[in-house]
């Protein structure tokens, strides 16, 4: 399984966009080397705007040119797209439902050495309370992809974050049908349900090798879209195992656990174990080396399972 | 100015002024002074200046205006509403639960509105992705915002000031109202944006001093502008906060609160007063 970061995939898919859609226009905010948007500023220099280090500025002059009936990618990092620029991303892209979709890299703590400044752990809890807002966490290379085409086929704003890791590609580029607002339901399980997103995810199908060790037959589901989530999907998750554990590289505030719980608690509610960055900001340190630090691997997916099987009733 | 020309803005600005007026007294609620100091700019960019047509509010080649101080809405409804994009009664009843009129323009909801406006400092940033996108796509449309003195006091502002140089956006005009006051006094007192001008030029734009009551002064501005190539253009337009209303002129306190009964009724006797002359 070839590693590669989800950013990547962004750069890419952005220049085969530039190709199909002429009204496409690309902006970033001084990172266009990290957040790859590069690859489309080399293959179409006019439709390249960059703004400068101001984030601010950069979301509402996307807005502005989507009035324009453009569909306009605005880049960052997670941190300054959704965090610094969050008020501009509210009310100049979200209340008016503009056409823009805001390309976060550098999502979570796996930016590793640069440290707490530079990791976002909140942004998806952000973006959730926007109305209207999609936001799409993709997993993998050829997830991350397809979800920015589709985003790109979308009438309205989308979130997409991405992460600066290379990590393992599970799915198949040229079969890997993606439906924005599906999850994905990877593997069946009678005990329990791990709901993953992102790079998680593939820790997720690990986690559920290490349990299985024990006897414990757990079912994944991958989350891509966390807004709007597949309340069916997890309802039925729910109803069936009667456990959940979900896993995000994200705080356990607001982001894919809160979302869970929030989309069963009324229809099937069940326990809820949240695997994720807790309350507390990151540091510097190798990515790796930070993931195990702050408890985002399949052993600890796997563990947090096993202990939280004494919930069921 | 042809002298005919010069009574049909006069005349226009005085009915916005009367509009917003009612809309701000009926809602018990609004912002009175700003919407005033700027009647006389937005009678003009409407009725004279832009290219528009309130049969096609969304027509691609339109002129486009963003009101970046999304506070003097009453003033830019009472303008849209006379240029016939929506019936007069929906500015009477603006800022009320289920009307139409927001208490800041809302562009999904009302047709003329080109850009949600109302956080400071935002407008002129839409206003730059609107001009830019007429430069990147080849069209002639032209651009203009509106903004507050107050609001220079936003950061953002100067992020687009440095975009719109940037990228030579010669198609972007901005107006400053320089009514001198915002909420919690004089702008030199609160936390002074001055000097305006210069900080614009400094900013690399060309740079038009304007009396904003003027029609002359204001129509030769925006004549000027469009002669400008390579730059964006900034309007200062010095103005009065709560101009043609006697006891509102020049008083922070009308920066944000409704007249009562008796004060409307005064207002409207100076506007109408004022009409007739």
């Amino acid at each position: 399984m070839a590693n590669k970061a989800t950013r990547e995939a962004y750069g890419d898919a952005l220049k085969l966009l530039g190709e199909k859609y002429q009204n496409l226009i690309v902006m970033d905010a001084d990172l266009s080397k990290s957040t790859k948007t590069e690859v489309f500023a080399k293959a179409y220099p006019d439709r390249f705007v960059n703004a400068g280090i101001a984030e601010g500025n950069m979301m509402t002059v996307a807005a502005g040119m989507a009035t324009a009936g453009n569909i306009v990618f605005a880049s960052s990092f997670a941190m300054f797209a959704a965090g610094r620029a969050f008020e501009q991303v509210r009310n100049s892209i979200g209340y008016p439902h503009l056409n823009v979709k805001i390309g976060a890299t550098h999502a979570g703590i796996s930016v590793g050495e640069d440290g707490a400044t530079h990791q976002c752990n909140e942004d998806i809890a952000l973006m959730r309370t926007i109305p209207g807002m999609v936001i799409i966490n993709p997993a993998d290379y050829a997830e991350a992809k397809a979800a920015v085409l589709a985003a790109a086929a979308y009438d309205g704003p989308v979130y997409l974050r991405f992460g600066r890791l290379a990590v393992p590609m599970f799915n198949d580029e040229a079969t890997y049908k993606f439906e924005m607002g599906k999850g994905v339901r990877l593997a069946e399980g009678r005990d329990l349900t791990i709901v993953a997103t992102g790079l998680m995810v593939n820790e997720a199908i690990q986690a559920r090798e290490l349990l299985a060790q024990d006897g414990i037959d757990a079912a994944v589901i991958n989350i891509h879209t966390i807004k709007p989530i597949d309340r069916e999907l997890l309802v039925d998750a729910a109803r069936r195992t009667g456990l959940l554990v979900t896993a995000e590289e994200h705080s356990i505030i607001g982001g894919l656990g809160s979302a869970v719980m929030e989309a069963i608690s009324e229809e099937a509610p069940v326990p809820v174990v949240r695997v994720g960055v807790n309350d507390e900001f990151g540091k510097s340190g190798k990515a790796e080396a930070l993931l195990e630090a702050f408890g985002l691997t399949a052993a600890n997916i796997a563990r947090r399972a096993k202990d939280a099987l004494r919930l069921k009733k | 100015m042809e002298e005919q020309q010069l009574r049909m803005l006069k005349k226009t600005a005085n009915r916005i002024r009367q509009m917003a007026l009612e809309g701000i007294y009926n809602a018990k609620s609004g912002h009175p002074g700003g919407s005033l100091s700027a009647a006389d700019i937005l009678a003009y960019l409407y009725f004279a200046e832009m290219k528009v047509d309130p049969q096609q509010p969304k027509a691609p080649e339109r002129d486009r205006f963003v009101l970046s101080k999304g506070h003097a809405a009453p003033a830019l409804y009472a303008t849209l509403a006379l240029k016939g994009y929506f019936p007069a009664e929906e500015v009477a009843r603006l800022r009320q639960l289920g009307a139409m009129l927001q208490g800041h323009p809302d562009m999904k909801g009302t047709p003329g509105v080109d850009m949600s406006t109302g956080s400071l400092g935002q407008g002129i940033s839409a206003a730059c992705g609107m001009a830019k996108a007429a430069k990147i796509a080849g069209k002639d449309y032209r651009t203009y915002a509106l903004l507050g003195d107050g609001e220079l006091e936003e950061g953002q502002v100067w992020e687009a000031a440095m975009f719109a140089a940037h990228y030579g956006l010669d198609n972007l005009v901005a107006v400053v109202d320089w009514n001198g006051l915002q909420i919690d006094g004089n702008v030199t007192d609160v936390c002074s944006p001055l000097p305006i001008a210069e900080k614009f030029r400094a900013f690399q734009w060309h740079v038009i001093e304007i009396d904003g009551h003027d029609f002359d002064q204001i129509a030769a501005a925006f004549a000027e502008a469009r002669t400008v190539k390579g730059k964006p253009t900034a309007i200062v337009a010095k103005t009065v906060k709560g101009k043609g209303v006697s006891f509102m002129e020049n008083q922070a306190a009308w920066h944000g609160a409704a007249p009562s009964a008796d004060l409307y009724a005064q207002a409207m006797q100076d506007l109408k007063a004022l009409e007739e002359m």
